[in-house]
């Protein structure tokens, strides 16, 4: 049982995701601003933190900030009605492990909870297109070549992802196994995380449409 | 109770009557024309000036001042007297001064009774401005000022020229000796006149600015109501007079979100004139029409070429959504455009039933013809995948000249 926390500022839609999210999932808690996440989650020790990203108060990040900032353990996945490539870049360079829009089906928020929680990444179409979109646009050499460019493979990963494969149906297309492309997946997580080429972060700001 | 806030306010407007009084605080030199200021609720600058102008006639102002003086009770100032505003005090002084030389030279003062006319309008002048509505008075200001703004260099030029001909005329004239001293102090009665006024139209510049903005932020927020009241609130209805058949309420609601979302995050661009608004735009319109979700996410974008083989390719991806759409009985579609150096790419996926793409009949021009055709016409190339149960994949490429 994979114990779960909610964090939105929005009481029908934490109803909402209680009542979608499947039996192999246990909401242990709510809560509503970044106060009362900060706390929620140092007393009840969740596995996974659903996160809002605008919030009161500092919003996902600030979250993201205070309770991977003191050494907590607690994976987070990224929840958001926000199409803007800052805050979803943002929340993924604050340390949450996914993202994913509201209008995900129960069905695949459940899988995406249990892909996180065993430590794997979540990326939507969307994120995944923002990625290539953020290492593709490389007019300057990368600085550490390792963490600053993405291999072909993992290029061909997101690239099936942008066109709306799943894990299963990319595994099948390029002759590897599940956990494979979830390696793969995880490995761009860690290089958008870790990269501090200006590339990424200048190409967040051209594109801060709000 | 309300005694005793009537003795300890006098000033206020139950008051039916209020004795003058002098006050310590923002005094010049005896608190007259402040107190004949609060009792005529004008500004203190507009009757000292009135005192200035009538001493340089015949001193009639310094009389009246002194008379004032003697008949208006102090007072009570409890404290240190505060300090006098010299700087304001020194301007007037060199107003009155100016004013007093003026007078003298040009042989107003002598004539008296002449210039008392004069006096009087000038005082009545300043009254009404006073007294004139402050919104009307901005008005002035502003208009005033804005046409200055606007024309700075030709308004330079002009005073240059006015100055440059009136000290030209008395040269030919050979009166320019005489002129001198009255040249000279209306110059100082000038300036005196900015130093006065100086902080208060700052004030009133400062004012300008704010309710500019205040303009500003009100325009932003009338915009927003426009958007929400035109669609947010106009679907809202519509979904309630549907609320019967689910696919309808969905379809709005879809819509309506897309507009918002679209209006919130994506910036104002012409859906004719680069790639990815256009893969946007056309998305936008056929779930619409069919009521199926199409997801796009675009990467990379580029303009649309003028010789029509972009134009083409939209074409070609617009069909492919259609056939999704109509056939596939899928959920959801998702839509893939790339732009890598001069390939563009559009994915058009379903997960839908599939189908054998040899049983096609020939005569079926959807994908023959409005596909496949209609790309390799124009230089470029699709692909179908698909298979009975497996979902379908429609890849379109197309090579452009890469420009800038």
């Amino acid at each position: 049982m994979i114990k779960v926390l909610i964090v939105d500022d929005h009481r029908l839609f934490r109803s909402g995701v209680r009542a979608e999210l499947g039996d192999s999932i246990q909401v242990i808690g709510e809560a509503e601003d970044v106060d009362s996440a900060v706390r929620a989650i140092a007393e009840m020790e969740p596995d996974v933190v659903l996160l809002d990203v605008h919030m009161p108060g500092g919003g996902g990040q600030e979250v993201l900030r205070r309770v991977l900032g003191s050494g907590g353990q607690v994976r987070f996945l990224a929840l958001s009605v926000s199409d803007a490539a800052e805050d979803v870049i943002g929340v993924i360079r604050g340390g949450a492990r996914g993202y994913v829009t509201k209008n995900i089906s129960g069905k695949e928020l459940t899988d995406a909870i249990r892909r996180v929680s065993e430590g794997d990444a979540v990326f939507s179409p969307r994120l995944a297109g923002f990625v290539l979109d953020a290492f593709a646009s490389s007019e300057a050499p990368p600085i550490d070549p390792e963490l600053d460019s993405l291999t072909q493979r993992e290029r061909e990963v997101l690239r099936l992802i942008a066109r709306g494969y799943a894990y299963k149906e990319i595994a099948k297309e390029l002759f590897i196994s599940v956990k494979t492309v979830e390696t793969h997946v995880s490995s761009v997580l860690r290089k958008l995380q870790l990269s501090n080429r200006h590339e990424l972060s200048r190409w967040a700001t051209a594109r801060r449409l709000v | 109770m309300a005694d005793q806030k009537t003795l300890a306010e006098p000033g206020t407007a139950e008051a039916p009557y209020r004795r003058m009084r002098r006050r310590m605080d923002g005094r010049l030199v005896g608190g007259v024309a402040h107190a004949l200021a609060d009792q005529l609720k004008l500004d203190p600058i507009v009757i000292r000036l009135a005192f200035v102008l009538l001493s340089a006639v015949d001193g009639v102002g310094a009389v009246a001042y002194a008379v004032l003086w003697m008949v208006t009770p102090r007072e009570e100032h409890e404290g240190p007297p505060p300090s006098r505003d010299w700087s304001q005090l020194a301007a007037f002084v060199a107003i009155g001064v100016a004013l007093f030389a003026f007078g003298w030279i040009s042989g107003a003062s002598q004539g008296g009774i002449g210039m008392i006319p004069f006096a009087i309008g000038g005082i009545g002048a300043l009254i009404l401005w006073q007294q004139a509505d402050p919104d009307r008075r901005r008005e002035w200001i502003a208009g005033g000022t804005k046409s200055i703004r606007k024309n700075r260099a030709r308004t330079l030029i002009g005073i240059v020229l006015v100055v440059a001909g009136g000290v030209g005329f008395l040269i030919a004239q050979d009166e320019l000796q005489d002129a001198t001293p009255g040249l000279l102090f209306t110059v100082v009665v000038v300036v005196g006149l900015v130093v006065i006024v100086a902080p208060w139209l700052a004030g009133l510049w400062k004012e300008l600015q704010l309710e500019r903005r205040e303009r500003i932020r009100q325009e932003e927020r009338a915009e927003m109501a426009a958007m929400v009241h035109d669609s947010v609130l106009h679907t809202l209805t519509l979904i309630q007079r549907v609320a019967h058949d689910p696919r309808e309420v969905a379809r709005l609601a879809r819509s309506q979100e897309r507009e918002l979302r679209n209006w919130l995050y994506q910036p104002k661009q012409d859906a004719d004139a680069t790639l990815a608004a256009a893969v946007r735009r056309i998305a936008a319109e056929e779930e619409d029409a069919h009521g199926v979700q199409i997801e796009v996410v675009c990467v990379g974008d580029i303009d649309i070429d003028a010789e029509g083989k972009l134009a083409a390719l939209l074409k070609a991806s617009r069909q492919a959504m259609v056939n999704a759409a109509k056939y596939s009985e899928s959920q959801s579609i998702s839509v893939y455009a790339e732009v890598e150096g001069e390939e563009v790419t559009v994915f058009v996926k379903d997960r839908g039933k599939g189908f054998d793409l040899d049983e096609v009949p020939l005569d079926r021009m959807g994908i023959r013809e409005s596909i496949i055709g209609r790309m390799e016409r124009h230089g470029g190339s699709a692909r179908v995948r698909t298979e009975p149960g497996e979902g379908t994949e429609v890849m379109l490429t197309m090579k452009v000249a890469k420009r800038d």
